[in-house]
């Protein structure tokens, strides 16, 4: 009886949010770090109106770095003919934080970097494994997530910025 | 206290309703996530895998997240029925063990409920979740966090911790400070000079009923801690001490605990080095001192290991050992630039790791006192001589070189020392010596396709002897995934356990969604998160996960 009750309500609850909901989530306002270690809120995070990828990696997840690798082969062409700002978070633990400066200086990757060293974004944004990309458009609304990663995944993830930018519908953020 | 949840949770359902539909609540947002992983098994006495009852077992959990400005409020579901092999069976049941509304202004933020936080490098307190090894020691009480300035940075704690279905004894409080030089002002945010800097304590309280000992009811620890960086160098460093606190993982022992963590890092484009180490000594921290198992630890003592995650590097796995270790590291990556006689056309990636662990010096604290006897000092230790026991040992090199538009290699060699005997705590285990040879080739056959083979090999004369793997795994980018593959253990001293571990998986992502299916033998053998880890007893059969973010 509890139990169906419990069920019950969290249903409703639910139902009742995702009919009135209007979407457009942004990024939280949760304390993340730079890789000097100063504190930096991630909703302060910006690209002068224009589209951000937000990426979930690890340097102990090998899709995560598969995606990463690929995406700096072309890195130079995106920004140019579409100006997006990849933002890479890590959340490596202790075990491996100091680890990332070397990791990705030693890899040459260009992104812009930062740390979840608790996992305390990764939760406020729901991410549940990694690979874990967002795209933000230039207003800084949420407006497509995808996780995983496989050769040639990248391709979607520059359409979906030309549509933003494009002003096309793109959204599976209901 | 159930019936008040449920009255609650039904009160927030109809509130949610009329707010909305008013609009008081216009700009509120629901989000969440939620994974399940069941699985049917079959008897597999060759492998070792038990019967299992039930037939089929689950792992399942949701979060669900309100935010609404300044307010955000959530909760997890979280189900095990019964939980899936490996896990601790204390799970069994279903239940919301995690919930907590947060405020937050901007300068402070205040936390009723439950929640998670890391002081530093955690070395003196971190509650944190890995969902994938059963690990939740969740805080329960209150949290405040406060930036009176930019640069500083203060927070409290005070609660309970996570326990499975239940909450330890133990009261947890704690305040730490964390210091930026950079953000005092803007002339300090401009010097080439990066300097952070911080300070914690913590304090645990737990009634005394022992009948033997007398021990502390309140054990207080501290920590300090100093990040340096200067243009391409960076330092920084934690140091954690705790008073004596015997409990059951030191054998009831009256020493102080200790640990430091050093790490110095150069980088620059296209090049990055670091060297770390780490000495603990007695620093298993928990807020009930009679658990052994994995459960209520205060801190975390990182294992500084390369994280392997290729089938056969990852068997032998480190485990941390928070009351007794001291281990060294370094790591290289290198990437040799584009048209080089080594760069080829499009650079390649070099990554060298070498890491070694050993136990702690002991000596005994007088000559009729056996080392590590209860209800003594328990041991004397040299700070700067490690103990004889090696307990792991690393040298494993990487290249990462893409042959051309369309194929790309990956090689490891990997070289490792694994004290079985201690780390597992099988006594008598010889030590495993392995050498491991790794390729994975990607061919992408065109833009949205993609194959991918590995081909592995492990080489020892200990445990189960040599394995070979090979997988081989097909995408059709972004939805589809298909996998098989299959570890031989073909080096085994039986003839009878020379045994295929096949397996064959099957994925799809669909916008939020993912959904997958594995059928196939599981070796038993070790998982490992953050060098944190469970034992995975041996299965077989087919298991589903699905997984779906909203």
């Amino acid at each position: 009886m509890k139990k169906t009750l419990i069920i019950l309500s969290l249903v409703l609850a639910f139902s009742y949010a995702i009919a009135q909901t209007t979407g457009g989530r942004t990024m939280p306002s949760v304390q993340i770090k730079t890789l000097d270690g100063a504190n930096v809120l991630a909703s302060d995070i910006s690209n002068d109106g224009k589209p951000m990828i937000v990426s979930f990696w690890a340097t102990w997840c090998k899709p995560c770095i598969r995606e990463l690798t690929t995406i700096s082969d072309v890195y130079d062409d995106w920004q140019e003919e579409t100006g997006v700002k990849l933002v890479a978070i890590s959340i490596d633990d202790t075990r491996s934080l100091s680890k990332v400066r070397p990791y990705v200086n030693g890899k040459g990757w260009e992104y812009e970097f930062y740390t979840d060293g608790n996992s305390d974004l990764k939760r406020a944004m729901n991410v549940n494994e990694i690979p874990c990309v967002f795209i933000l458009d230039g207003n800084g609304k949420i407006v497509w997530q995808h996780t995983s990663f496989s050769e040639g995944g990248e391709l979607e993830l520059i359409n979906i910025v030309k549509k933003v930018i494009a002003g096309e519908e793109v959204s599976n953020e209901k | 206290m159930k019936q008040i949840t449920i009255v609650a949770l039904l009160f927030f359902a109809f509130a949610t309703n009329n707010l909305y539909s008013q609009g008081i609540l216009g700009n509120g947002k629901i989000s969440g996530n939620f994974q399940t992983d069941a699985q049917y098994y079959q008897k597999d006495s060759l492998i070792g895998a038990e019967d299992v009852e039930e037939k089929m077992l689950i792992n399942a959990f949701a979060n669900i997240v309100y935010t609404n400005d300044k307010f955000t409020a959530g909760m997890r579901f979280e189900m095990y029925q019964n939980p899936l092999v490996g896990f601790n069976r204390k799970y069994k049941g279903s239940g919301i063990p995690y919930r907590y509304a947060t405020y937050n202004s901007g300068d402070w933020e205040v936390t009723v409920g439950n929640y998670y936080e890391q002081f530093g490098n955690g070395l003196l307190f971190r509650s944190y979740e890995e969902r994938n090894l059963g690990f939740d020691n969740a805080m329960e009480g209150i949290r405040f966090r406060a930036s009176p300035h930019a640069s500083v940075t203060i927070k409290g704690i005070w609660g309970n911790q996570r326990s499975f279905w239940d909450k330890g004894e133990g009261i947890v409080r704690g305040l730490d400070v964390d210091f930026s030089m950079n953000e005092i002002s803007e002339k300090t945010s401009e010097w080439k000079l990066k300097l952070t800097s911080g300070f914690s304590f913590v304090s645990k309280y737990q009634r005394d009923q022992d009948p033997l000992y007398n021990l502390p009811k309140n054990v207080a620890g501290f920590a300090g801690r100093m990040g340096i960086g200067y243009g391409k160098f960076s330092l920084n460093g934690e140091y954690a001490h705790k008073i004596n606190d015997p409990n059951a993982t030191n054998n009831m022992i009256y020493k102080p605990g200790e640990a430091l963590m050093l790490n110095a890092a150069y980088s620059q484009k296209g090049l990055g080095i670091l060297i770390s180490a780490l000495r603990s000594d007695n620093m298993d921290f928990r807020s009930d001192r009679y658990v052994t198992e994995s459960a209520l630890n205060i801190n975390y003592i990182p294992s500084l290991t390369r994280q392997h995650s290729y089938a056969l590097s990852a068997f032998y796995p480190y485990a941390t050992q928070f009351n007794s270790q001291m281990s060294f590291q370094a790591q290289v990556n290198y990437k040799i630039q584009k048209s080089t006689l080594l760069g080829g056309k499009y650079g390649t990636d070099v990554a060298v790791n070498y890491s070694r662990v050993h136990d702690i010096q002991k000596s005994k604290i007088d000559e009729h006192t056996e080392i590590g006897k209860n209800g003594t000092d328990g041991y004397k230790s040299n700070f700067f001589q490690p103990g004889d026991v090696v307990l792991f040992e690393d040298f494993n090199i990487e290249v990462g070189k893409r042959i051309n538009k369309k194929l790309k290699l990956i090689a490891d060699y990997i070289y490792l020392i694994y004290n079985k005997s201690v780390l597992e705590g099988h006594l008598g285990d010889p030590t495993v010596y392995a050498h491991i040879g790794i390729a994975d080739f990607t061919y992408r056959i065109n833009p949205k396709n993609a194959v991918r083979f590995e081909a592995q090999h492990l080489y020892t004369k200990q445990d189960e002897g040599s394995w070979a793997n090979l997988s081989a795994e097909y995408t059709i980018s972004p939805m589809w995934f298909f996998g098989v593959g299959d570890s031989y253990n073909y080096g085994n001293e039986i003839e009878g356990k020379r045994i295929h571990y096949y397996n064959a998986s099957v994925g799809i992502v669909k916008n939020n969604l993912r959904f997958a299916l594995t059928y196939g033998k599981q070796r038993k053998g070790i998982l490992c998160v953050g060098g944190v880890c469970r034992e995975v007893p041996a299965s077989n059969g087919l298991a589903v996960t699905l997984t779906g973010t909203f």
